[in-house]
């Protein structure tokens, strides 16, 4: 029986000989093939007695699966192998950039005027649009802005001529976006004049604005936004709260420093420039003019049929272009109407 | 208005730091816009008098000089420069001293001479730029005073960048009312008496526009020494104000000015003659101003006048005919008020402005004008001599305060703090505003120099300031919380622009007035909308569409090396329109629709290893729009458009209305603005883009689809749409979509021919369809395009 176990060995260092499944199946051919050695021994049993039949078919039977068992195990090893090598044949320079990169992006004070929406929204004031071609008077007499007021001079306002080369009379490019607010309280007060009382008016006004200017800090067109809150109740100290609490959410600055100091404004009364001062970075510590603000005066409340009795409230005015020059360090407002890709692409 | 600190601490005198006195007037609503100091710092400089001056023994140009800097004991000093001289008086740095720029005075020897110190110039004590020579003080300076105190060199510019609405502190007494009420520290104001009138000489005045000047005081002075020299007080007063010292008697009008506030003006009397009118200009008068100018005056502008001729634009500038010169020895001083509307924006008019006139245009205190000329004279007799003729005044009808009221609640309503009445008193009190009480109100008469207090409002405005802006809280907002509407049938332009940036396109914004030769070019406008005053030529016509700017983004961008461009803007353009206002052209005569506008030039993607790219063109660009619609879809018909290459081009259609453009930029455009390849470009109304409708659920059928293929050969010319517009209406109802997949012309076609192959799909949401019907309704569609379009079915 001893020539059995030479059998289990001899196959096992046949198999493992091989490298590929075809060889594999020859080598196999030579001890489990029709002809095989274990085939011919298991033929052979036939020729002994019957006392020996069993003990000998049970030896023979045990070294078919030791050689099947080693068999297995090779074809195992060589499947194996095989899907190595295939894996390190496709194998990537995964460094390599993606395909079809091609990003676009908003203008960095788009990005400011959808956080400064965002914001005012989020505490229940809607957004409103109007012309940039104004008349007289809603720039400028619905704001209790006089005649003879220096804003109104040919060295800050843009006029129109007329189709005859003449001056247009009474027709320009809005100094500020203050004339939409004058615009939607008309809308407002028109809408809700069956009311005894009409809702509040929570708006602001963002938008294009041009003066007669043009240096590194002034360009003939930069934007505004202006906010409006009318109401039976609201006061200076409302508006302080409001426009306080935009500040630190605009900066994500908590600690924001933000004050209120006496200014003059011909559509306001009381009213304050606002000064912001950071905490940290490279503006630590100085006070920044940021915004316009007050009571809405009076008079341009009657100019829009509203009670000044019986409403009060106060509007705010600051320059997006400015708010988005600090927050994200930029320091020459002409980039953001030159249209440079370089410049642009940093804020996609 | 610039002023010196030490000057108005003269009147009023808190005891505040520099610092803090700047926060107090910035935060009372008198901006300080700027600080300067005086001089740089420098300590042990002492006013020194040189005794005696003997030349160095071995140097040419240095001396050895003794000084007295009275200690008793005169020290040695060796000096280099030109103009030292025995007797005079100059500062002198001791040894121990530290001079601007870490300069030590050491005991030192020069040229083997042992000097105890150093004799100054003004320009290293940073004072001033003169470097010529020693500053040379005046003969009655204190010997042994340190410098800084003689030349009040610890003194302080400030500048204020006063609001229109304060005309009142455009002087130092009014700035200090201000700090007086502010602070509580009483001020000592100018005390000003009447002159002794020792002749009998005067003006006969006549107001002839008795609204524009109502009241005029006038006063001869005669046998005064116009030559006499200002006082060194008076001159560092006013030039430390920003006023440049030229001659007694203007420095002494305009240290008046300053000091109260009022504007005056001295005429030579010699050159008068008759009545002094303060009338409107006559048609046609001209006048020779102190500028030199030769001005034509309107006839809304205020004169003073004299019987036969001119003599100045009231509160605004003097003639120079009639003014004071150094050989004047008899003046006419004139004090006077004039109208704030009077004054107002005539000087801009004419392309200056004066002291007097922004002061005049505010609103000067119409209750000091006899004050003025009494102080005025006052100065010039002692400064100039002379002898004051009796004080002349005409008067009209002067403004009227009208009482204001103020309700306590009121102020509570506005602040959203709670007043009580007293502390009203107590701030109105501190602002020197007299009130009665009327029950519970107040009743304020706002002085003569307060022009900004006329409504309630005002007077809350005075309490909320003296109580002070910080005090006020800043409560979070209370509201009420109804929710906004929020439509789902519009998308909002933040939606619009976020699509196109995701596809590629870069976001700009460009000036709204652009080149005429763009409206000519791109919008084949002749009759632009111009400007009346634009500030340079590229910009002076207002744009009727968005691709000039866009095209010179791509300029700007090839320049930079930039060879990729997408860039999209969204904005107003403007455009004229007869029709009368609306909601969508408030503005009469001009229609301002919003539109979004992109361009995109170069390869379709950024060079890359891993994809091949290729130019952009009509179609790339078109698949951005498609996708920037959907889920509406557009129909795209050829048009001819000026900007566009008129067989690359289409007008965009929704719903029957044409909502834009897209095109390959013209090709002569392409040349002119040196654009090495064309870009693609479009343009669409923006109210369209926002449009947008709720979904609606349609079944989707749970059985199979049948899919057939169908290969066609048409004419070149057959318009695609027009096939599928015509497919669309004649197919059978289980077709329920047809697509083109493949467009061939070429071998195996006939030339003046091409293939179009589409993929046909066909559904039953009850059932599976029959070969037979398929076949059928695939008969048909060939069929109709055989009579159609004469397709021929390609095998």
């Amino acid at each position: 029986m001893q020539n059995l176990d030479a059998i289990v060995i001899e196959a096992s260092s046949a198999f493992a000989a091989t490298s590929n499944p075809d060889e594999l199946e020859q080598v196999k051919a030579r001890y489990l093939g029709k002809t095989g050695q274990i085939t011919e021994l298991l033929k052979g049993l036939g020729k002994l007695p019957p006392e020996g039949k069993k003990t000998a078919g049970a030896a023979i039977n045990r070294t078919k699966e030791a050689v099947e068992a080693a068999l297995n195990a090779r074809r195992e090893a060589i499947k194996l192998a095989a899907l190595e090598a295939r894996l390190a044949e496709e194998a990537l320079d995964v460094t390599l950039p993606g395909r079809g990169e091609n990003r676009g992006g908003l203008h960095p004070v788009t990005r400011t005027l959808e956080r400064i929406e965002g914001l005012f929204r989020s505490i229940g004031f809607e957004v409103a649009d109007g012309p940039e071609i104004e008349d007289d008077f809603h720039n400028f007499t619905a704001l209790n802005t006089p005649d003879d007021h220096p804003a109104r001079s040919m060295h800050d306002t843009f006029y129109l001529q007329d189709e005859s080369g003449k001056v247009a009379e009474g027709i320009l490019l809005r100094t500020h976006t203050s004339p939409i607010q004058v615009r939607y309280m008309q809308q407002h007060v028109a809408k809700y004049k069956h009311l005894e009382t009409m809702p509040e008016i929570r708006v602001i006004a963002p938008g294009r604005v041009y003066r007669v200017d043009s240096d590194a800090t002034h360009s003939p067109m930069f934007h505004q936004v202006e906010g409006l809150w009318i109401g039976e109740n609201v006061s200076f100290a409302d508006l302080k709260g409001v426009v306080a609490d935009f500040l630190r959410r605009f900066f994500e600055s908590d600690d924001l420093q933000v004050r209120f100091r006496p200014s003059f404004f011909p559509f306001t009364e009381p009213s304050a420039e606002i000064d912001v001062a950071f905490m940290s970075g490279t503006l630590k510590g100085r006070w920044l003019e940021i915004a316009g603000c007050g009571m809405v005066h009076p008079n341009v409340l009657r100019h829009v049929g509203i009670d000044p009795e019986k409403y009060i409230g106060f509007a705010f005015g600051m320059g997006p272009d400015r708010l988005t020059m600090l927050r994200y360090g930029v320091n020459d407002l002409r980039l953001f109407f030159d249209g440079d890709l370089r410049f642009l692409r940093q804020f996609v | 208005m610039k002023f010196s600190e030490s000057w108005l601490r003269t009147f009023v005198n808190p005891t505040l730091s520099g610092e803090e006195f700047s926060h107090l007037l910035t935060m009372a609503g008198l901006e300080v816009e700027e600080e300067e100091t005086v001089a740089p710092p420098f300590n042990d400089v002492v006013v020194a008098q040189v005794l005696e001056v003997s030349k160095h023994p071995d140097a040419d140009r240095l001396n050895v000089c003794r000084v007295d800097i009275g200690d008793g004991s005169p020290k040695q000093i060796v000096c280099g420069a030109p103009n030292v001289a025995a007797g005079l008086k100059v500062p002198c740095a001791l040894v121990g001293a530290e001079l601007p720029g870490n300069f030590i005075i050491k005991l030192a020897k020069v040229r083997g001479i042992e000097s105890s110190g150093m004799l100054c110039s003004a320009k290293e004590l940073g004072i001033a730029e003169d470097a010529s020579g020693l500053l040379v003080l005046p003969t009655d300076a204190p010997v042994g005073q340190g410098i800084r105190d003689y030349l009040d060199l610890n003194d302080r510019l400030l500048t204020l960048k006063l609001t229109p609405n304060r005309a009142d502190c455009l002087s130092l007494t009014g700035i200090a009312r201000e700090v007086s009420a502010l602070t509580g520290t009483p001020a000592r104001y100018i005390e000003i008496a009447e002159v002794p009138v020792t002749i009998n000489a005067t003006r006969e005045i006549v107001l002839d526009a008795p609204q524009a000047c109502p009241r005029y005081c006038g006063r001869v002075v005669t046998g005064l020494n116009a030559k006499a020299p200002t006082p060194e007080w008076m001159k560092r007063r006013i030039e430390r104000s920003g006023i440049r010292a030229i001659s007694s008697l203007v420095d002494i009008t305009n240290y008046v000015m300053l000091e109260l506030g009022q504007p005056l003006h001295a005429f030579d009397n010699a050159k008068l003659s008759g009545a002094i009118h303060a009338r409107m200009a006559n048609p046609g008068e001209k006048l020779l101003l102190l500028n030199e100018q030769i001005i034509s005056v309107d006839p809304d502008v205020l004169m003073i006048a004299d019987e036969q001729k001119p003599l100045a634009m009231a509160g605004i500038m003097g003639g120079e005919e009639s003014g004071i010169t150094l050989e004047t020895s008899d003046l006419f001083l004139e004090s006077a008020y004039f109208a704030p509307t009077t004054i107002a924006g005539r000087a801009r008019r004419y392309g200056f402005g004066s002291d007097a006139s922004h002061r005049f245009e505010r609103g000067v205190d119409f209750g000091a004008t006899r004050q003025a000329i009494e102080r005025a004279t006052q100065l010039i007799l002692e400064i100039c001599g002379g002898q004051a003729g009796p004080l002349v005044e005409a008067s009209a009808d002067l403004p009227q305060r009208q009482p204001v009221r103020l309700r306590v609640a009121r102020v509570a309503k506005v602040l959203g703090v709670q007043f009580s009445a007293a502390q009203v008193a107590e701030l109105f009190d501190r602002l020197a505003l007299p009130f009665v009480r009327d029950g519970e109100d107040f009743l304020v008469t706002p002085p003569s120099y307060r022009f900004d207090i006329e409504i309630e409002e005002d007077l809350i405005e005075e309490v909320a300031r003296l109580y002070g802006y910080d005090n006020i809280p800043a409560p979070a907002p209370h509201g009420s919380l109804a929710m906004m509407p929020q439509t789902e049938s519009a998308r909002s332009l933040s939606r619009i622009r976020q699509v196109l940036a995701a596809g590629g396109y870069q976001e700009v914004v460009n000036y709204a007035f652009v080149e005429e030769a763009w409206e000519a070019d791109f919008a084949a406008n002749a009759a632009p909308i111009r400007l009346a005053n634009p500030i340079a030529s590229q910009m002076c016509v207002m744009r009727s569409n968005l691709f000039g700017g866009l095209i010179a983004n791509l300029g700007t961008n090839l320049k930079r090396k930039q060879g990729r461009v997408r860039v999209f803007e969204t904005g107003r353009c403007f455009l004229r329109d007869t029709a009368a206002g609306s909601a969508t052209s408030p503005v009469d005569g001009f229609r301002q629709p919003w539109r979004l506008a992109g361009l995109a030039y170069g390869g379709t993607l950024p060079e890359q290893w891993g994809s091949t790219t290729r130019n952009v063109d009509f179609f790339d660009v078109k698949g951005d729009l498609e996708a920037l619609l959907a889920p509406h879809v557009a129909l795209f018909e050829k048009v001819a458009h000026p900007a566009l290459h008129p067989g690359r081009s289409a007008q965009i259609v929704l719903d029957g209305t044409v909502i834009g453009v897209i095109g390959e930029l013209h090709p002569q455009w392409v040349q002119k603005y040196e654009l090495p390849l064309p870009p693609v470009v479009f343009e669409l109304d923006l109210e369209a883009l926002k449009r947008a409708e709720l979904p609606q659920y349609a079944e989707v059928s749970r059985f199979p689809p049948v899919v057939r293929d169908l290969a066609i050969v048409v004419d070149q010319n057959v318009v695609l749409q027009a096939l599928l517009d015509g497919l669309s209406a004649h197919r059978e109802s289980l077709v329920q979509d047809i697509r083109l997949f493949d467009v061939y012309t070429g071998k195996g076609i006939e030339s003046g021919k091409k293939s179009l192959a589409f993929r046909i799909v066909m559904q039953d949401t009850q059932r599976t369809l029959q070969d037979a019907e398929v076949d059928a309704a695939m008969q048909h569609l060939v069929a109709y395009l055989q009579s159609a379009f004469a397709a021929q079915l390609r095998v």
